[in-house]
């Protein structure tokens, strides 16, 4: 953003010349936000997918039935810390701290493997009940749509900690900052669409 | 998010998730986020009372969770992703308002036909009847 050449005129305060091309903290950022929309955009077909579906239990439980929300409660404070401390290793991704930068990421890492834990543990307790995906278009929706979010929060985590190793072995430098921008926008992306998956899914899902 | 010193600088962009607060001390950001997480944590945990309390009408209870949903990720939007309304932020907005066009017409869009199709078919046992 160095390269803006202003000019004053009598237009008033300052108009812009031709500036060049945007930066490629920007290019990149915007680049990987479009990424995220269209991630939410196939995530919003499986929400339409499992809200149609709400009913069609074929005989089987229904969410009422299954659902613990105290476990989705723990899942939510997990996720929602986790943002929190993945903004305080931004934070310290720009202040150049390594050891604050670390701490942060571990402690989401920590946070994010807890979520996927009580999930995994919840899965497995459903399909043990005979509740699995294959019991009613309802559990299909469900798996799915669930599922996809939990395989989201895996890769988040290989990425988190593969961006914890590049900034050991590499240091701040600017391609790693922009990736460090990328790998927060995702993390915070995912924080998104978990408050729909606890609202429609659980919280109506177990009302219906 | 500017400071008294950038006027200049106001409309040139900012990446998604970057604050613009080249003078915002550590402080100031990190207290950024612990407002967005307390605002978080008061619309979670209203969602979650909302859900189980009997104080409230029973029909209105999926509309509610519906607006505070959908309050809490503004509050995301804002204080996690730094989306503001600002002039560095106007690429960002709008991507970001297609995005909310083509999630509401694929969710509604499919609710509507869906629950139009349901209402509009014959009850099943009718329907096997027809095809002996």
């Amino acid at each position: 953003m160095s390269t803006i050449a202003l000019t004053e005129t009598h237009l008033g305060s300052a108009v812009r010349d031709w500036s060049g091309p945007a930066s490629k903290r920007i290019v990149t950022g915007y680049g990987f936000w479009i990424f995220i929309l269209s991630d939410m955009i196939m995530f919003s077909a499986f929400f339409a997918t499992y809200a149609v579906l709400l009913g069609q239990t074929a005989g089987g439980p229904s969410g009422r039935e299954l659902f613990d929300l105290r476990n989705v409660a723990i899942e939510t404070g997990f996720l929602l810390a986790s943002s929190f401390t993945c903004g305080m290793a931004s934070i310290a991704a720009d202040s150049r701290s390594t050891i604050w930068f670390q701490c942060a990421m571990a402690v989401t890492c920590a946070l994010g493997l807890g979520f996927l834990a009580i999930e995994g543990n919840e899965f497995a307790s459903l399909v043990a009940r005979g509740a699995g995906p294959t019991r009613s278009a309802f559990l299909s929706a469900f798996f799915t749509l669930v599922g996809c979010h939990g395989l989201h929060v895996s890769a988040g985590i290989l990425w988190l900690l593969t961006m914890m190793a590049q900034v050991f072995a590499k240091g701040f430098r600017a391609d790693i900052q922009r990736r460090i921008l990328c790998f927060a926008l995702f993390w915070h992306a995912l924080d998104i669409i978990w408050i729909a998956v606890f609202t429609v899914v659980y919280l109506i899902g177990s009302a219906a | 998010m500017s400071n008294g010193h950038d006027e200049v600088f106001d409309d040139t962009d900012v990446a998604p998730g970057d604050e613009h607060v080249e003078g915002g001390s550590v402080g100031q950001r990190v207290l950024g986020y612990l407002t967005g997480l307390g605002l978080a944590i008061l619309l979670t945990a209203t969602s979650f009372f909302v859900a189980g309390t009997d104080l409230v009408w029973e029909p209105s209870i999926p509309v509610a969770l519906v607006v505070l949903a959908i309050a809490q990720m503004g509050v995301h939007l804002v204080f996690f992703l730094h989306i503001t309304t600002g002039a560095d932020n106007t690429n960002n907005v709008l991507a970001l308002a297609f995005g909310v066009l083509i999630v509401m017409l694929v969710m509604g869009g499919s609710l509507w036909i869906m629950a139009n199709l349901n209402h509009n078919m014959m009850p099943m046992d009718q329907l096997m009847q027809m095809q002996r």
